[in-house]
């Protein structure tokens, strides 16, 4: 199948960037819309042209590396999936598709389609640690978890830090991805310790990074690889506004 | 005392400020609604004028008025800040999306539907708060006292068809703006629970997006179609 692409192209953080087209002729609609990059980048380096740098790792939609805005949606039109998981069997022959990195101020362009989400791992850094017992083997259920706590933490900690969130949000809020991380300690035993804290250590990295706020328009949670809740941005609404309300904090 | 402006000024406090502001102003338009009900009494505007002097003497109402006064304020000056915050949060916009594939309409663009209701309330707040407070109003005369016939100024407004036209679109916009508005109060104050978020996402959605504005819409139309004597 033959597509038109318009690829956003940037030499570097420092300067402009702007969309380059480039068509491909004999694409396979098996292919995913990495390997189809993989191809583009094998025709630009017998050219002799520079390749388009994009983040890629896994390719089997558990590392969230390969941050991609295609046609105007993150991840492309798939829902429930990252980049490496579209194929391009979800295009026409003829289509043309539009590239573009994360746009966020939080998240810097490095190169082309690479962005910096080092952001993310800040916000997580501020949460700190979780106190756990290094003492002697505990007796399994020793902490009895109910299933269903057990199932709504692990929905949340299927975060896989892509930024889809934080692309397709209008302000670029990273509330999902906090909620997400917040939540999955809060709702177990284990997260109980530090809890107060993690909560306002954590919303005020994300603000310091100057991501948006929450408009609730439900855009993160429908673009998530992992289609994680709005329930837990709520959580995390009510996780800080408990915390601010009870810790000792008094310095904000 | 800085805990309080921390939290206040961070980004989820902002909203927590939008949110009671908000639903505050929701509990008003029940109030608002309900009393003007009586614009449909057909008793040439007695009822009204009546309902108009309690509402300008009491104190209770009085008092409560002043709250409404800072809540429209607080709410239009912390949206403006919170836009202004969430456009830097993008300096690079994308060269092309699709935001209508992942979200409704109303939730996108609450900031231009309450600049609308925010030049909505001045003008309304003109032709009837003002005159009531500071114009001169015609007296009206019920079992002896002294009323100002607010009623009067209400069928002169609503005489005109583009008035008219000017408070139906401005209505709609409520609508669109509670859709959105009345659920998402409580999403950040982290009200949300498998039992009463439809509850909440129900009254929003055809009480506070439905019902209210169509009864609001109603009274210009019906006061339009008496004065002009086609009903």
């Amino acid at each position: 199948m033959k597509v038109n692409l318009k690829v956003w192209r940037q030499k570097n953080s420092n300067t402009a960037g702007k969309l380059v087209e480039y068509q491909l002729d004999s694409i396979s609609p098996e292919m995913s819309f990495l390997e189809m990059f993989d191809v583009l980048n094998g025709e630009l380096t017998k050219k002799g042209e520079e390749i388009i740098a994009f983040d890629h790792d896994c390719r089997e939609g558990i590392c969230g590396s390969c941050s991609m805005y295609i046609n105007g949606r993150a991840h492309g039109p798939q829902t429930g999936a990252t980049t490496c998981q579209l194929h391009m069997r979800s295009f026409n022959d003829g289509d043309t598709i539009v590239v573009e990195p994360w746009r966020s101020r939080a998240f810097p362009v490095i190169k082309d389609l690479m962005v910096d989400r080092s952001a993310f791992d800040r916000v997580i850094q501020a949460g700190g640690y979780v106190s756990v017992n290094t003492g002697s083997a505990r007796d399994a259920n020793e902490t009895p978890i109910p299933r269903n706590i057990a199932d709504e933490a692990m929905d949340a900690a299927q975060c896989i830090a892509c930024g889809a969130c934080v692309a397709a949000c209008k302000n670029a809020s990273a509330m999902l991805y906090v909620a997400a991380k917040v939540s999955h300690l809060a709702v177990l035993p284990q997260g109980q310790a530090e809890s107060v804290a993690r909560a306002e250590r954590m919303v005020a990295q994300m603000d310091a990074e100057g991501f948006g706020a929450c408009s609730f328009t439900g855009a993160c949670s429908v673009e998530c690889p992992k289609s994680i809740s709005l329930d837990h941005i709520a959580r995390l609404n009510r996780e800080y506004l408990g915390a601010k309300l009870t810790s000792t904090n008094v310095q904000g | 005392m800085a805990w309080v402006t921390q939290t206040l000024s961070s980004s989820l406090g902002r909203k927590v400020i939008m949110s009671l502001t908000g639903l505050f102003l929701s509990s008003f338009l029940i109030i608002h609604m309900a009393g003007n009900l009586q614009l449909f009494k057909g008793d040439n505007g007695r009822a009204f004028n009546e309902y108009t002097y309690f509402m300008t003497h009491n104190p209770l109402i009085i008092t409560i008025s002043y709250l409404l006064y800072t809540s429209i304020l607080a709410h239009a000056l912390m949206a403006y800040v919170l836009t202004r915050h969430n456009q830097a949060s993008r300096p690079v916009k994308y060269a092309y999306s699709r935001p209508e594939a992942n979200s409704p309409w109303p939730s996108r663009n609450m900031g231009i539907l309450g600049t609308v209701l925010l030049l909505f309330i001045v003008i309304h707040m003109r032709t009837f708060w003002y005159e009531m407070h500071f114009g001169s109003v015609p007296m009206a005369e019920y079992d002896g006292q002294q009323y100002k016939d607010l009623y009067a100024v209400v069928k002169e407004a609503f005489s005109q068809w583009w008035y008219v036209l000017l408070y139906v679109i401005s209505m709609a916009a409520v609508g669109f703006h509670m859709a959105h508005g009345f659920q998402s109060g409580f999403q950040s104050l982290g009200i949300r629970h498998t039992k009463y978020t439809p509850m909440i996402e129900f009254v929003g959605r055809y009480f506070f997006a439905l019902i209210i504005p169509v009864a609001f819409a109603a009274m210009p139309i019906y006061v339009f179609l008496q004065v002009h004597g086609i009903i």
